[in-house]
This record gives C-alpha cells, structure tokens and sequence, in this order.
C-alpha cells in the first residue's frame, strides 16, 4: 500500500475540501465534484501516478486561491474605484 | 528620541464588520446603504435587512470576514516581517468574541501573536473610528508599537478615518492610501494613491500606514496554516483596562432601505417620449 502518500492524498482532500466553502457555485457543487474527482483515481497504486495527481491537486488549490482573490479585488475595485475608460 | 533601525512591532487593526460576501452585484435585492452596494454571494442570497427600529442593518447570523482593505494591510506587515525588517507583528481587533475567528485568520497568514479587544453589546453597536483609534493609540504606548497598518477604510461603514484619527491621538506622522511603501533605514518611504495620481513622502517612524487596494495581493489562510495558527496566542482585553471610553458621540437617526425603483415606461414614438417628460415635469 501506498502509506506515506496515503496521507499526503488526505491531506490534499482536507485542504481542498476547506477552500471548498468559499466556491461561488456553492459548497455542495464543490464537494460532490471533489470526491467524484478523488473516487474516480482511488485504485491508483503506482506512486508516480499518485504524485503526479498530489501535484494537480495542488495546482487547483493555487488556481481556487487565485479565483478569490481575483473575485475580491474585482468587486473592491468596482465599488471604490472610477471606472478608466 | 533615537529609535533602533529595525522596527520592533507591527500592529494591524482588523475590521470584522464587513458583510462576508464578493459575489456579483444585486441590487434588486439588497437594499444600498448610503452609496455603497452590498454584494450578495451567487447562490446563497443573505438577504440585507434594516431592523426594525430603523437604527441599523441586522447583522445576527450574517457572516463576519475581515475587511478586505485590512487583509491587505495584514499581509503587508508579513511581508515586512519576511524580509526581517520588522521583528513581530500583532494583529488586533475590536469587538465581541466572533472576532477571534478573525485574529485567527490573521494568524495564519503569519502574524506572531493577536490582541482581542472586548466590546459587546451596545458598545459594540456604537463603536466608531473614533473609539477604534482611542483604543489603538493605548494598545501602542503599551505595545511600543513603532509602526500601525491599518485597512484605509472599513467596507461596512466606509468611514475612513480610523487611521488618520490614530496618526492624530499619538501625534505621529502617516501615510494613507499608501499603494506601496518601503522601510528605509529610520523613514518610511510611502507612495500614495490621490486623485491627480501617485504621491510618494517620506515620513519618519513611528508612524500609522493605511492600505489601499493595490498595496499587495494578500494571501489565502490555508487550511495547515490555521492548524499551526492555533498555537499562537490571542490576548484578551478590556477597554477599560486601557483607560479608553467607548461611549460614542453619534447617534444613528434613521436607517432606510433605498427607494423602490419605479418600473419603466414604454413610449411609441418620439413625439410621445417628449409629451410624458413634458407631464413629469422634466422639460
């Protein structure tokens, strides 16, 4: 069995399952989406596949940070800002 | 008095009364309060309500987040931090005890340590930037504080006062709207967003910094980080123990949802388009 990475994989889970809530689709579109997502590479066991899995879930997480902050500073701008033409 | 080069502390002043939501617009829902709108979250609306005794919006059960404006001043301060040019940094904030959840954000993204400052109930209703800044300029005699970065301006009342009225208490020099700044040596060197342009002063420390939007992009408090963020400490504290009234000077008159927006006419022709601004009296 694939331990160590086992706990990576868990890992990833949590975190990606914490930004989760703050999805604007809503958090149960989210979460339906990740486990299907998680479930469809359970049977996995090469570790380099495993790897590279961790590695896009980490890509997503730096991706959904990314949306919120752009989401955030979008509607700041747009309510304290002139708009440029 | 001489101070050292390197910074002792930074304190950053969190607002929690933000409304948690940067969805897009709707203003067929929300009423607008003065001239901002209130965002409400794509898919789950929270309806904005005035109370019904018209002196404020219901905040029970809405969602407090920090103030955007102070994510980015808190962020700042960890940056400084990061390139060693400052030693600790301390997050503070007033209010009941929901704004622990906030310091603890802070935290996360790397304060050292956080200071609750407790006022509930009615103080807390009534609490303005003046009390803010009375509080502030105590907790910076106490903590020695050399410099404050603050939010410019909090995004549930827009007041934008609280730090230039901290800058004022302690007599110290500041620089607001500051869209960057960078410690040199003993000064401060800030460069700020005004309405012909950028400004950039150079002002000594200590000094009070307010955070415009485009000062940093602040980070996102990641699930690992809050769990390591437990550890740190959060001190609880009372007004009164730092000899600060928080009665407020202000009294809300009146709080009202705006006007509703009259529905739209159709008009056939030109002729007909002049004839009805004609009745209304508009031309």
């Amino acid at each position: 069995m694939s331990n160590p990475l086992r706990g990576e994989v868990i890992r990833l889970y949590k975190n990606l399952l914490y930004l989760g809530r703050e999805y604007p689709k809503g958090t149960t579109y989210f979460r339906e989406r990740l486990k299907a997502a998680f479930m469809k590479n359970k049977d996995v066991t090469d570790p380099e596949k495993i790897k590279k899995l961790v590695d896009r879930g980490e890509f997503v997480i730096k991706e959904l940070e990314a949306l919120y902050f752009l989401r955030k500073y979008r509607a700041m701008k747009r309510r304290y800002y002139e708009p440029e033409h | 008095m001489h101070r050292s080069s390197e910074v002792k502390h930074v304190a950053s002043y969190l607002n929690t009364r933000g409304c948690e939501c940067f969805g897009q617009p709707c203003e067929s829902h929300c009423p607008v309060l003065t001239d901002r709108t209130i965002h409400v979250q794509l898919k789950t609306f929270i309806k904005i309500r005035v109370k019904p005794d018209r002196t404020g919006v219901v905040t029970d059960g809405v969602k407090h987040s920090m103030n955007p404006f102070c994510e980015i001043a808190v962020e700042e301060a960890i940056k400084l931090k990061e390139k060693k040019l400052v030693k600790e940094v301390v997050a503070v904030s007033c209010g009941p005890q929901q704004v622990q959840e906030t310091i603890r954000t802070a935290l996360a993204m790397g304060a050292d340590r956080g200071i609750h400052v407790e006022v509930s109930g009615k103080d807390y209703e009534t609490l303005g930037p003046l009390q803010v800044s009375k509080i502030f300029a105590a907790l910076a005699k106490k903590e020695q504080a050399d410099l404050i970065i603050l939010g410019k301006q909090a995004i549930d009342d827009d007041c934008n006062q609280t730090g230039q009225i901290t800058a004022a208490l302690l007599d110290w020099p500041q620089g607001t709207f500051a869209s960057e700044m960078t410690l040199e040596a003993d000064k401060l060197k800030v460069v700020r967003e005004v309405d012909g342009g950028l400004e950039t002063i150079k002002i000594n420390l200590p000094a009070v910094v307010t955070a415009d939007l485009r000062l940093n992009t602040p980070r996102y408090a990641t699930l690992p980080n809050i769990m390591k963020a437990k550890k740190k400490k959060i001190a609880n504290v009372k007004p009164a123990d730092l000899g600060v009234d928080v009665c407020s000077r202000l009294e809300v008159l009146k709080v009202d949802e705006p006007p509703q927006r009259q529905a739209g006419v159709k008009v056939e022709t030109v002729d007909d388009l002049v004839g009805k601004l004609k009745e209304a009296g508009r031309v």
